[in-house]
């Protein structure tokens, strides 16, 4: 058997002395696609900041193994050299930084890290301007400073921009369709799908089924009180979506088998 | 703490870069100040009669002057008779070219990173050093002086341009306008003169660089530029101040003279040597600039202290950055004066604060009676750098002309915790990503520096995040 691209094992995890994350188990292979749907506040971004290695989050105990490698005890930076992409469920504004800018230091820190020779400007810019054409981004937000006015909509379709420029092995996506209108979210999810490959696996942290009905997932998990409570295939989205999360949290799950 | 706020501690903690001290044999007078001294100081300097009456005006009226304590800075008091008041480095001859040059000030140069040759070869700019309080090396001289440029010490142009010293001298900061401002025009040791003829465009920008060197020796500079009716020069002052155990004193007066449809820009890039961590050391600087947009539709834009618009039409503009890190505490800001019909203005100020560093910003703006159709805009922007340091921002207003239109915009900014984390999760080193942040945040004003200068003053940025700047 291959090793997991991702392992997680009985993770807890605390924010300012607040337990939330309360013994997740999960584990993550190549090719996969993951959703984690749960109720406001279950701990679902907590999970992706922690994996991502965000101060602020301690992790109390457990272990999280990413391509059979400690992750816990990576720096941020390489975490995402390694493969460990975030989209943030709020993507953050830095003005007077260009986008591009950005975009090339972050893909040369990364080719860097890889071993891979860094992009002069010629080829940054023809690479760029063709991962923009498939998320339909017009080539003027290149200049403009990163996020910066950025509608919520465009914000979230340059993160994924930005995943799609950086090569990543794990995508985690924190709530990446809110704030997005139909078209968006269509194009968002082309994206993505676009991106899915037997070496690449995602993590999607939704509430709505109708993401899930544009990028299929292999397995949904439901997150409640810092816990996987159930497990199931992309059906269980849809009766969560009938039900509400109060039919799980009361064990319904159960019953479809999940 | 945070961890966040430990790496950002981290990179603003570290050592001055540019303290060192060249030792170079010094001719100095004794300490302390009282007329004999101010005699002193104009007979070494070989002064006409009517510079020394002019100091000796300066120094009887600031004996009756109090010394200033606005500020929102605090310091310790300082012993004006405990500092010397003049001192040059003693080898100094007439210079022809740089081979004459002391070698070890060469070499303090060459450790800034400003060699004189270098910049003559590469960047065209036509520097005059200023070294301690004597000017050891001009460039460009010729060229410029073809097309009537008289850019050189102010000592120089004492000897050779007594004509043009009495008429500006102190017409746009008299001799009694403040504390620190007498001070200076009683003792001021050299600086740098520039005049632009009437039509004529500087074909170089002009740039002086200081640097404070001999110990407890107060540095007391005075520049003068003038541009006559239609003249344009953009003129660029950078400081660097090596790192010393006492408090040392920098009181300078700039005055900028622009008549009919002559435009000056001026831009500073100040490196203050900021205080070790435990608030030690450092430097005080208290610094009067002013312009006067003597003509109409004449311009004056710059960075650092205020502008009177006199001329109809006349336009002043005012950019700058301001770092304070470790204890170091900064108390600046400008003034724009209206007095001419449609005068306009633009005021952006950038303030970063690192480590303890406390930031004050003040903007007064000043519309006068007869100054109809005028219009300002003030934006003030301070950028906060872990959770130890401050920004204030104090804008004064006072319109009398009911025509006038005035914007201002303020805002106060933490370099994120978030922020980082967004780069860092992006494969960007926290490094990289606060000089990124830090020159986003400063770009307004950057864009608006001559080319060589705005990529000087990105590397000072970056240095002062590792050290330290003023
Ligand atoms: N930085 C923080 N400080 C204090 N509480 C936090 C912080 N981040 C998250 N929490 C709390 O942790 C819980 C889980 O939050 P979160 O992981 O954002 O939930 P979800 O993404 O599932 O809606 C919430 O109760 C939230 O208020
Ligand atoms: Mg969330």
């Amino acid at each position: 058997m291959t090793m997991a691209l991702l392992e997680i094992k009985n993770l807890h995890a605390k924010v300012e002395e607040k337990e939330i994350l309360q013994g997740i188990n999960l584990t993550v292979n190549a090719g996969e696609v993951h959703a984690i749907m749960g109720p406001n506040g279950s701990g679902k971004s907590t999970l992706a900041n922690v994996l991502a290695g965000r101060e602020n989050y301690e992790v109390t105990s457990g272990e999280v193994l990413y391509e059979g490698k400690n992750l816990l005890e990576m720096d941020i930076e390489d975490r995402a050299r390694a493969g460990v992409f975030l989209a943030f469920q709020y993507p953050i504004e830095i003005p007077g930084v260009s986008n591009a800018h950005f975009l090339k230091t972050a893909l040369n820190g990364v080719r860097k890290y890889r071993g891979l020779e860094e992009l002069d400007a010629m080829d940054f810019l023809t690479l760029v301007k063709e991962k923009m054409k498939l998320l339909q981004m017009d080539p003027t937000f290149l200049n403009r400073g990163v996020n910066e006015g950025f509608s919520g909509g465009e914000k979230k379709r340059n993160d994924i921009l930005q995943m799609a420029m950086l090569d990543p092995k794990l995508g985690i996506l924190d709530e990446t369709d809110s704030g997005l209108d139909i078209d968006s979210l269509r194009i968002v999810a082309e994206g993505v799908n676009a991106l899915r490959n037997p070496n690449r696996a995602f993590v999607l942290v939704t509430h709505y089924q109708r993401l899930l009905d544009y990028i299929v997932p292999d397995f949904v998990h439901v997150l409640s009180g810092g816990k996987i409570i159930a497990s199931g295939d992309k059906e269980l989205a849809v009766h969560l979506e009938e039900r509400g999360y109060g039919w799980v949290i009361e064990g319904g799950a159960k019953a479809v088998g999940a | 703490m945070s961890a966040p706020n430990k790496a950002l501690e981290e990179l603003t903690g570290q050592d001055y870069k540019y303290g060192f001290v060249t030792d170079v044999e010094e001719d100095r007078i004794p300490k302390g100040l009282n007329e004999d001294i101010v005699r002193m100081i104009s007979a070494k300097k070989n002064e006409p009669e009517f510079m020394l009456e002019w100091r000796l005006r300066a120094f009887r009226h600031w004996l009756t002057m109090k010394e200033p304590t606005w500020q929102a800075v605090k310091y310790p008091p300082i012993n004006y008779q405990d500092l010397y008041y003049y001192s040059a480095p003693k080898k100094k001859v007439k210079l022809n070219s740089l081979d004459e040059v002391d070698p070890e000030v060469l070499a303090t140069f060459n450790k800034l990173g400003i060699s004189l040759a270098e910049q003559e070869r590469l960047t065209g700019v036509a520097v005059d050093a200023v070294f301690d309080s004597v000017s050891v090396g001009t460039t460009f001289k010729a060229k410029l002086k073809e097309l009537g440029i008289i850019f050189c010490s102010f000592s120089e142009a004492v000897q050779e341009h007594p004509d043009l010293i009495k008429k500006y001298l102190g017409s746009v900061v008299p001799y009694s306008d403040n504390y620190y401002a007498t001070l200076n025009s009683a003792v001021f040791s050299d600086g740098s003169f520039v005049y632009i003829p009437k039509g004529v465009r500087s074909p170089m920008e002009l740039s002086t660089y200081f640097r404070i060197n001999a110990s407890e020796t107060g540095q007391f500079e005075r520049t003068l530029i003038i541009a006559d009716e239609g003249a344009y020069v953009s003129y660029l002052e950078g400081c660097t101040a090596p790192m010393r155990d006492e408090n040392q004193l920098h009181a300078a007066v700039v005055e900028l003279v622009a008549l009919d449809n002559a435009s000056i820009k001026y831009s500073t890039v100040q490196n203050w040597y900021p205080g070790d961590k435990e608030g030690k050391g450092g430097i005080y600087n208290f610094v009067t600039k002013r312009g006067k947009c003597a003509g109409k539709k004449s311009k004056i834009s710059w960075k650092y202290p205020s502008c009177i618009l006199q001329g109809d039409d006349s336009v002043g503009e005012f950019y700058s950055v301001a770092v304070t890190n470790n204890y170091q505490q900064a108390d600046t800001g400008t003034k724009m004066i209206h007095i001419g019909k449609n005068t306009r203005s633009t005021i952006v100020s950038k303030g970063i604060s690192a480590g303890h560093g406390q930031n004050t910003y003040r903007g007064l703006v000043k519309i006068n009676k007869g100054a109809s159709g005028a219009r300002n805009y003030s934006q003030c922007d301070s950028l906060l750098m872990g959770d130890k340091c401050g920004a204030h921002t104090f804008p004064y207003i006072e319109v009398k002309n009911s025509s006038a239109q005035m914007e201002h915009e303020a805002t106060t900014s933490k370099i994120g915790e978030d922020q980082l984390f967004y780069c860092k999760q992006r494969g960007i080193n926290a490094e990289d990503a606060v000089n990124m942040i830090v020159n986003g945040f400063c770009k307004q004003v950057f864009k608006e520096l001559p080319m060589e200068f705005a990529v000087e003053a990105q590397k000072l940025l970056s240095v002062s995040l590792e050290g330290s700047v003023g």
